[in-house]
């Protein structure tokens, strides 16, 4: 019985960070099927160029999320490192929007132009990354405050980049980034996400990077004297946020074939540290669990389609979000959960000393 | 330069000056720099002290919501609801005043007093939204001890929405109401002449007058009360405070309250000030008030700060605005790149000004070391 009962625990406590985010994706798909069976159901339809693609609710909360889910991911090593959270990665990604467009007017739009303007703009936004990952490693700001700078003036940058308009931009090719490549039916911004996942895989696979950055948010000191350079590994978190928010505005500018630099992505730096939180990392640093936020990010974004299933307006949902948030935090509260597994064991002793009474009782 | 009034014997005679006042004293000096700078080289309306008063008129909801945020962060906690509170409760309050809210239009009947009576029921329900708002925040911050950041981004998102969900128009509030509401404080020996020659006397809001009572009311608290020292007790370190027998749980939380509570009394004020709810008002107010705080002298570590310093930052941080203005750079974009600018300026200050006096510190950038040591061999 002890042993089982330690089996037990030691399995959720492996497993409990993931707890919270599949509860909540299995309560969504739950309530969900009662209110509408053929909610998740995936029809293939001709898009307007006349390929055969898949449509219905799934596949757009999949692609929907995608920006969401690149954020958060960075946003997760981001917060493993430094033990802060990065607010300013919507307008990261509005610059790095911007100056993808740019590129992209300044001649005709060509793969090569594409290709040219993708690596512009991610080096751009990782310079950018390197900025607030030098006022946070190097002067020890808080990353919130530090990274208040440019949340406060990037979009203005952004706006400045391309003279105070909002080009579009139209192209087979950036249609194809945006929605689909001709002859696939899966939406590209799914197939970016997979990619992106993979490299992270693999990175975390091949390297000690993981390990290193999990190393420095626990305990910055004895990371160094392990001879981790704590410096390094804390600006490189940055960097790699400043890349995945280059792909997330590229996703974006291409989904819309435009740039708004007021509108694009707008709060989404709330969503991707809500979807670290919700895949039960700590915002305070130390161990992570990058599952756990594509998970969250996906449970946002499932929410979010939900909401606008049942006909609420676009303005209304962030009231009944909050309400879904507090509700998961507090089920994942250290302190209810101890106070719930105090009632659960209580309850289970009472059982035994009742069960064992009944028993005397019946050998008497 | 204050001195603590407290000395024990055998202390030597120099206390060296704290924190607090160090970046406090900073940012005093750097705004009455910029604003002499401003009255010598763009002259203008920075001669008239109605530009001052009018930056105060503009500004008392953001002085109160920066209090708030500057008590919350001393414990070293973050609040980053109070802006669509302030938004939530000018909604309410203008709905009141409207008559659109049924239980109040039947409370004043009920009550048979006259429609100046609905300033008080706005009064109060602003400060029942801020309580309740407070309090709900509070104690799932410091009870159940979940991160702040999160719990008070689902009250930002809370009234966000309730906002809109009230009303998606924008709704006005009735003149005759507001008439009395904007009455304005003349102050008659700092009046200007205008074009015509004629001197019209500087004027306040009463929003001010309360902004600024409120200002005095938390430094009193911060300074001369149990729960004020008890605040920078647990911001500095919370583990102390504890082993010291502060209550830690109910400082946060009182700290949480009176943030919530204060930014009702400033959403009562914004309503004052603009007289109309709207679901975009004080939209990024609560990023405002961070960086007012920051520019300061509050430390989101915790444990250091001022409320004094903080109405200093309110005043330069909206000094720079009007002066990126007033100097011709009317483009959108100018004001956010300066105050992005300012931010950086004055983040690195408070940096370099801690690790000087070897509190927190801060290590050369790589490339920079190789350098120095390169110049060293």
């Amino acid at each position: 019985m002890e042993k089982t009962m330690k089996k037990q625990s030691g399995f959720l406590t492996n497993y409990s960070q993931l707890l919270i985010p599949l509860i909540a994706v299995v309560l969504l798909v739950i309530f969900n099927l009662i209110r509408d069976p053929g909610f998740f159901s995936v029809g293939i339809a001709a898009n307007n160029n006349g390929f055969p693609v898949l449509q219905g609710n799934l596949i757009s909360i999949l692609n929907g999320a995608s920006e969401l889910v690149i954020l958060s991911m960075g946003m997760t090593l981001v917060t493993a490192a430094s033990g802060g959270q990065d607010i300013s990665v919507g307008a990261l990604a509005a610059i790095a929007g911007s100056v993808f467009v740019k590129v992209l007017k300044s001649g005709p739009i060509t793969g090569w132009s594409v290709i040219g303007g993708f690596v512009l703009c991610c080096v751009v936004a990782m310079i950018f990354g390197a900025f607030n990952g030098t006022l946070v490693a190097c002067f020890r700001i808080q990353p919130m405050i530090a990274t208040l700078i440019l949340f406060t003036c990037g979009r203005s940058v952004a706006y400045w980049i391309n003279g105070g308009a909002t080009p579009t931009v139209e192209s087979p090719i950036i249609t194809a980034i945006g929605s689909f490549i001709p002859g696939i039916p899966i939406p590209t911004p799914i197939l970016i996400v997979v990619v992106t996942g993979i490299i992270f895989a693999l990175i975390f696979r091949f390297t000690n990077l993981g390990l290193y950055i999990q190393t420095v948010g626990i305990n910055q000191g004895a990371a160094r004297l392990n001879g981790i350079n704590s410096i390094w590994i804390k600006l490189l978190a940055f960097i790699i946020l400043g890349a995945c928010c280059s792909i997330a505005g590229m996703i974006n500018v291409s989904r819309l074939s435009l740039i708004n630099h007021e509108t694009i992505l707008i709060n989404i730096e709330m969503d991707a540290i809500l979807a670290v939180a919700i895949g039960g990392n700590s915002l305070g640093g130390g161990k992570f669990r990058m599952v756990g936020s594509i998970i969250g990010a996906y449970a946002i974004q499932m929410l979010t389609i939900t909401l606008y299933a049942m006909k609420v307006p676009s303005t209304d949902v962030k009231a009944y979000k909050a309400i879904v948030i507090i509700i998961l935090v507090v089920m994942g509260s250290p302190v209810v959960k101890e106070k719930f597994g105090r009632f659960w064991s209580n309850m289970k002793r009472h059982r035994q000393r009742t069960g064992s009474l009944a028993g005397k009782e019946a050998q008497s | 330069m204050m001195k603590s009034n407290v000395s024990y014997p055998g202390q030597k005679r120099k206390e060296p000056i704290s924190d607090t006042m160090l970046l406090m004293s900073i940012t005093i000096g750097i705004f009455v720099v910029m604003y002499a700078l401003a009255m010598i080289i763009l002259k203008g309306g920075f001669l008239k002290p109605q530009m001052l008063f009018d930056m105060l008129n503009d500004n008392a909801y953001l002085i109160i919501i920066s209090c708030s945020l500057t008590i919350v962060m001393i414990t070293g906690s973050i609040d980053i609801s109070v802006g669509s509170v302030t938004a939530l409760v000018t909604m309410v309050d203008v709905m009141i005043l409207n008559g659109n809210l049924h239980l109040f239009d039947g409370l004043q009947k009920a009550l048979g007093v006259g429609e100046e009576f609905r300033i008080v029921f706005a009064a109060i329900m602003s400060l029942a939204i801020g309580l309740a708002f407070g309090v709900v925040q509070g104690y799932l911050i410091a009870y159940l001890e979940i991160q702040p950041f999160i719990i008070t981004l689902a009250g930002l998102f809370f009234g966000r929405g309730m906002v809109t969900i009230i009303s998606v128009d924008p709704q006005k509030a009735p003149q005759d109401l507001m008439d009395i509401l904007q009455s304005r404080i003349n102050i008659p020996f700092l009046g200007s002449p205008n074009k015509k020659g004629v001197i019209i006397p500087a004027h306040i809001e009463i929003g001010v007058v309360i902004a600024l009572v409120i200002l005095i009311l938390v430094f009193i608290l911060l300074r001369k009360f149990r729960l004020g020292r008890n605040f920078y007790a647990v911001g500095g370190n919370m583990q102390s405070a504890l082993m010291l027998g502060v209550n830690v749980r109910r400082t946060r939380f009182l700290a949480h309250m009176l943030s919530g509570l204060l930014a009702g009394i400033a959403g009562f004020v914004f309503m004052m000030h603009v007289g109309a709810g709207n679901a975009t008002n004080a939209t990024a107010s609560e990023m405002n008030a961070i960086a007012t705080s920051i520019i300061g002298g509050t430390l989101l570590t915790g444990g250091v700060g001022n409320v004094i310093g903080t109405m200093f930052g309110v005043l330069t941080l909206t000094t720079i605005k009007a002066i990126v203005v007033t100097s011709g750079l009317r483009d959108p974009w100018w004001q956010s790149i300066t105050t992005g600018a300012m931010l950086c300026f004055f983040i690195l200050l408070q940096s370099v000004v801690l690790s000087r006096r070897g509190r927190g510190g801060f290590h050369l950038p790589p490339w920079l070391k190789k350098a120095e040591k390169k110049e060293g061999t």
